[in-house]
């Protein structure tokens, strides 16, 4: 197995890897390169890193332009800017217009810690997800992050990666090779099915081996691209478990939730639980105090799972 | 629809001997036409900026309607992407699609949306409409430029009431940092904008000093005079280590008579009376759409 990382570390080590094998990457970022782990890449190709400062809505734009001439274009800030300030300029600049922009934003979710509540984004899910043509994707180790880095480069158009600032476990080892789009059913179970992205994943297995301790027989499923969703396995998992949560460290409005409950209702209704923060403003503390208060743990999703199977009689 | 003949002249090449104010008075037509026969979009300010795009289409880029995507060809952003109408009837003319099909601004299905959609048209280089980004993507291409080692040119257009959102500045510092001499912004300053003066709504000016002070090389023209026009591209081209920013006095609803510095033409479309009156304002001396004909016809 690998080791534990931040995927946001993975990444800034993958860009660097790969600098030479694709002549056109050229990577921006908004004065936090050290902190995006971009820094990584400008050490290796100097004269293909972009500093844009601390302007973000220029960052997204100035990167349409370049992957207009013909640039693979990675731009990496904090999600909340990225996704957030720079909202617009992603829908109508990028995606609009189809451009090979990757946008790799990272400190996403609770675990930026003490920095609180304005530079935790728990949104950036459901912006994302919202607007057409944008793949969004949410690794939750290492080595998926450095496939998805990949993965972005070979698919034409514009690609949210979605990073985080903690190390996490390693899932995979080196080297796995992934079927893109797909989701990775890591443990196989009859009961319930707990669908977890990003930092989740982890935590929906430990919660699946303690369910499996009271004889209940958990699903996890690794949704790492969440868009365009593999809604056939989601399908797969309702007609097999007949219940499902979902965990991510996201709003449960509009996120990986939203995404497999619309998918659900809409073909093969099951109760779908949410494990996520609860539609409220994070606040500063560590990433595992913050994990703790607002719910995002093993034993919430093991109190889920539970009450996830009483209510399928109700269906 | 027989009201709408736009005709299929072309200019293929640079204007050459062929006068640009006879291009320019066929562009300003279609722009009418189009909007008339849209009764939707924005006349005033493609009026105002139509010499600018004259200019630039038929005496000054380096292009190749015929191979749209030619690596080496100069690119022009039209980031004031409500002037879309002087862009679409700019290519049409220039040999990138047939002109017939310009009468099909604002229609479902059309390529010819109401701001322009990169992808949708050969010769669009950027989509552009919500204000503030197609500058930002111009810095975007002009980097591409340096990174490449190329000698295109980026020529950006900037409306002056545009100039109210943050992030044009946010490209005018970036390129000034980066020294991107191959970049040419222009902007349209006619003054007005949606709900009145620009002085008064929200002001720009100094539009000059502005630019200056973020590191830009600073021209003024006059931006209805293609001598002017020609003189200050010719020294941004020659001005090295920075960009150049040609600011162009102009007239809104420029050859329109009722639509000359109305704001209230910024984005309301002429009717038949009003249409007919507009292409007598911009008949060719000498013909039978000339003003003096016109009142012939109408007898």
């Amino acid at each position: 197995m690998a080791e534990a990382i931040a995927t946001r570390a993975a990444y800034g080590r993958c860009l660097a890897c790969i600098a030479d094998k694709y002549p056109q990457l050229v990577v921006m970022d908004a004065d936090l390169s050290k902190s995006t782990m971009t820094a990584d890449f400008k050490k290796v190709a100097p004269e293909r890193f972009i500093n844009a400062g601390i302007a973000e809505n220029n960052m997204v734009c100035m990167a349409g332009g370049l992957a207009a001439s013909g640039k693979i274009v990675f731009v990496s800030t904090f999600a909340m800017f990225a996704a957030g300030r720079s909202y617009e300029q992603i829908l109508n600049t990028v995606c609009i217009s189809g451009l090979n922009v990757k946008i790799a934003a990272t400190h996403a979710g609770l675990t930026v810690g003490e920095d609180g509540m304005s530079h935790q984004m728990l949104t950036d899910i459901a912006l994302m997800r919202s607007i057409p043509e944008l793949r969004v994707m949410v690794p939750a180790d290492g080595v998926e992050t450095e496939a998805m880095v990949e993965e972005a480069i070979r698919t034409p158009g514009p690609v949210y990666i979605r990073l985080g600032r903690s190390k996490v476990p390693a899932l995979y080892d080196e080297g796995t090779e992934f079927e893109p789009g797909k989701i990775r059913t890591l443990r196989e179970g009859s009961n319930v099915t707990l669908a977890a992205c990003g930092i989740m994943v982890d935590k929906a297995l430990q919660a699946a081996e303690m369910l499996a301790q009271e004889g209940i027989y958990a699903r996890v499923l690794n949704v790492s691209t969440i868009k365009p969703l593999d809604k056939e396995t989601i399908l797969e998992a309702a007609h097999e478990t007949g219940a499902i949560v979902t965990c991510e460290e996201h709003s449960i409005l509009g996120g990986l939730g939203g995404a497999v409950a619309e998918t659900v209702a809409e073909s093969w209704p099951v109760p779908v639980l949410r494990v996520g923060i609860e539609d409220q403003f994070g606040q500063s503390g560590k990433p595992d105090e913050l994990l703790e208060l607002y719910g995002l743990t093993v034993h919430h999703i093991v109190e889920k799972a539970v009450k996830a199977i009483s209510l399928k009689k109700a269906f | 629809m027989s009201q709408l003949e736009m005709g299929a002249q072309q200019w293929t090449g640079p204007a050459g001997n062929f006068p640009l104010t006879d291009i320019a008075r066929q562009l300003r037509r279609d722009v009418i036409n189009m909007v008339w026969a849209a009764s939707s979009g924005h006349p005033g300010g493609s009026l105002s900026c139509t010499d600018i795009l004259t200019y630039l289409f038929y005496q000054e880029m380096k292009l190749r309607p015929q191979e749209p995507a030619w690596p080496d060809r100069d690119r022009f952003v039209l980031s004031k992407g409500h002037a879309a109408p002087i862009l679409y009837a700019s290519l049409a003319r220039r040999g990138y699609f047939d002109p017939a099909e310009l009468s099909t601004l604002r229609q479902l299905d059309s390529r010819l949306q109401g701001h322009p959609h990169y992808g949708a048209l050969p010769g669009i280089e950027m989509s552009t409409g919500s204000l503030g980004q197609g500058g930002s993507t111009a810095v975007g291409m002009a980097l591409a430029g340096k990174l490449d080692k190329k000698d295109y040119r980026i020529f950006n257009l900037w409306g002056d009431g545009e100039l109210e959102e943050g992030l044009v500045w946010e490209s005018v510092m970036a390129a000034a940092h980066y020294k991107l001499d191959n970049l040419t912004g222009f902007v349209d300053w006619n003054g007005l904008q949606i709900d009145g003066p620009i002085t008064q709504v929200m002001n720009p000016e100094p539009i000059d000093a502005k630019f200056r002070a973020f590191g830009w090389h600073v021209e003024l023209a006059d931006g209805h005079d293609f001598e002017s026009l020609a003189k200050a591209v010719a020294i941004a081209k020659a001005t090295k280590g920075q960009p150049t920013l040609i600011l162009c006095k102009t007239v809104k609803g420029k050859g329109v008579s009722f639509m000359e510095n109305q704001a209230g033409w910024h984005g309301s479309a002429p009717n038949d009376a009003q249409r007919l009156q507009a292409l007598a304002d911009l008949a060719d001396p000498g013909t039978p759409g000339d003003p003096a004909a016109q009142k012939e016809v109408n007898r």
